[in-house]
């Protein structure tokens, strides 16, 4: 089974390292195979800019996202201008604090983390990406916790390694609160 | 710690640096470039690693210096490569020349965005193509190798410099942005079962040595400065011992050494792969990252019961001219995705001498060829012959 991902953003964020991240972990530690392709502006900061992840168990044919199954936006305008990629019953995921939406469909399944907020309290809004992937971690299954966290430690700097460790166990238990929130409500 | 130059193992790289590091694995220890758009990758990856392994990066002042630069390190005895995209690619063009005429080994890099001019630094094209065979001015062969995939950007980095040691003369490998900044798994192999060609050098006494006569594969052995062998050369039309000699003869002689000892050589420089190759009818002719267009292609119009099949262009230049002759005259078509308005379907279409419709599916640069935009060609295709 072929899972398209589209991360969104701004340069600066992290977008393409986080797409990267999620790559890594599926190729070097799940050992499926994994495409990363990135799309940004000739601004270094700020201009908008998306990484699509392809993850199967089969080699990639093809590395570019036509209906991702999982949509992650890290800010407004990635979001308008990509919500309507998003497949039926795909997950939906953003940070609450930059994307302010009225428009969330009901065939999504949606998340939401304030996850700029928790790496501004963590200490350095740099990890917001982090604490996404965490969050995504426990919301979807893209590949293995243990893989994402391993591939997040091999690629931060060796010095920031206990503060990212942090911020990904910081979205990963926001993620596990909310599904037993929607379990408790459900049962 | 000591770096190792061979970084054996399974990575999750993007094309950029496989090419890096496929150079290194190679033997090169030289690197002469000026950063841009979307080949940066390459140079920074070399700035970092080749001061760990003994080597040389110099970022130049311009490409038309890191050009001369690379000559000027192959006749010094090293494998050397730039990496560029296509403005640093135009102005390689007089250099490469130079490489040419003074066979001279190197490798170029072109990772292609979107032209003509400075066009889409960021984005994608494949519109370098023709400029890779005929950029530099005069009468000439080259050798281009085109990858799809992170992987093959290590590998075929590894056969430009083998071919280029082989054949003494530049080698370019054409690659593009999403190749380049695509991220897959790269497997690095163990550092001895990877198989290094390096060039011929003489053994014959100083007194004796031309620098310039072919032996019988065509290709003369080198001799470097320092090496102890008397050597000159010269952009101008040279005799075999390399000193200028600027009459039709020689000229004759000169130039019909530098294309033979590519043309001569054809069959072990040509390479291709096929897939679904014997029962298709329509056949997508690919190279780059057009190829993985095609791949998706050929899966959805088989699904729709089309009998489609793929040749992918490993090496671009030479064209294997035989081989698509042949085909044509078993196919009912032949099609080719390009991120260009056509320039590699001129080929197709001059070896396919009218045996079979041949058609493109191009585009101007800046995106990859959608699969759908693939089929709607296939599809009229169909229809025409209905």
């Amino acid at each position: 089974m072929e899972k398209e991902i589209l991360i969104t953003g701004f340069g600066g964020q992290g977008i393409v390292l986080t797409g990267n991240i999620l790559g890594m972990a599926a190729t070097l530690y799940d050992n499926r195979h994994a495409t990363m392709t990135q799309s940004y502006g000739p601004e270094a900061r700020g201009g908008s800019c998306s990484s699509q992840v392809v993850i199967s168990d089969e080699p990639i044919l093809f590395p570019y996202v036509e209906r991702p199954q999982v949509m992650i936006c890290m800010s407004q305008a990635g979001f308008q201008k990509n919500c309507a990629m998003l497949a039926d019953g795909g997950i939906m995921i953003w940070d609450s604090d930059l994307v302010k939406s009225a428009e969330l469909r009901e065939q999504w399944d949606c998340y939401n983390i304030p996850a700029t907020r928790f790496a501004e309290e963590l200490g350095n809004k740099m990890m917001a990406n982090i604490v996404m992937l965490g969050f995504v971690s426990a919301v979807c299954e893209l590949v293995a916790p243990d893989s994402l966290k391993q591939a997040v430690l091999k690629t931060v700097p060796p010095k920031t390694r206990d503060k990212n460790s942090a911020a990904f166990d910081r979205g990963r238990e926001y993620g596990g609160e909310i599904l037993k929130g929607r379990a408790r409500q459900e049962h | 710690m000591a770096s190792k130059a061979v970084l054996t193992g399974t990575h999750f790289m993007n094309g950029d640096e496989a090419c890096a590091e496929g150079a290194l694995a190679a033997g090169c220890r030289f690197f002469g470039g000026y950063p841009i758009t979307p080949a940066t990758e390459v140079a920074e990856r070399m700035s970092r690693r080749l001061p760990q392994l003994g080597g040389i990066y110099i970022q130049m002042e311009d490409e038309i210096a890191s050009m001369a630069s690379l000559l000027g390190a192959s006749w010094g005895g090293q494998k050397a490569m730039t990496s560029t995209s296509g403005p640093g690619f135009s102005l390689m063009m007089e250099n490469l020349g130079l490489g040419i005429i003074t066979e001279t080994p190197c490798v170029v890099c072109n990772v292609q965005r979107g032209g003509p001019s400075t066009g889409l630094p960021t984005l994608v094209g494949q519109a370098d193509m023709m400029q890779a065979r005929w950029g530099s001015h005069g009468h000439y062969e080259i050798i281009a190798l085109c990858p799809s995939s992170p992987q093959e950007m290590f590998d075929f980095t590894i056969r430009a410099f083998n071919l280029s040691e082989q054949f003494r003369t530049p080698v370019l490998i054409m690659a593009d942005e999403v190749v380049g900044h695509m991220n897959e798994r790269v497997v690095i192999p163990a550092e001895d079962t990877i198989e290094l060609v390096e060039r011929k050098r003489p053994t014959c006494a100083p007194e004796a040595f031309l620098p310039f006569r072919p032996e019988a594969d065509g290709v003369a052995p080198m001799a470097c400065f320092g090496d102890g062998y008397r050597v000159h050369i010269t952009g101008l039309t040279h005799a075999e011992n390399g000193y200028p000699a600027m009459e039709a003869g020689a000229h004759e002689r000169m130039l019909n050494a530098l294309v033979n000892k590519i043309k001569m050589n054809r069959d072990t420089i040509i390479s291709y792969d096929t897939e679904y190759l014997d029962d298709a009818e329509i056949v997508l002719v690919a190279y780059g990252i057009s190829v993985r267009s095609a791949r998706r292609a050929i899966r959805a119009g088989r699904e729709q019961g089309l009998k489609l099949g793929l040749v992918k262009l490993n090496t671009v230049w030479p064209f294997p001219e035989e081989f698509i002759r042949d085909l044509a005259g078993r196919v009912r078509a032949l099609v080719m995705p390009e991120i260009n308005l056509g320039q590699m379907v001129l080929e197709l279409e001059r070896c396919a001498g009218g045996r079979c419709p041949v058609r493109l599916v191009g585009h101007a640069g800046g995106a990859i060829i959608r699969p759908a935009a693939i089929l709607n060609v296939i599809n009229d295709l169909v229809k025409e012959a209905v």
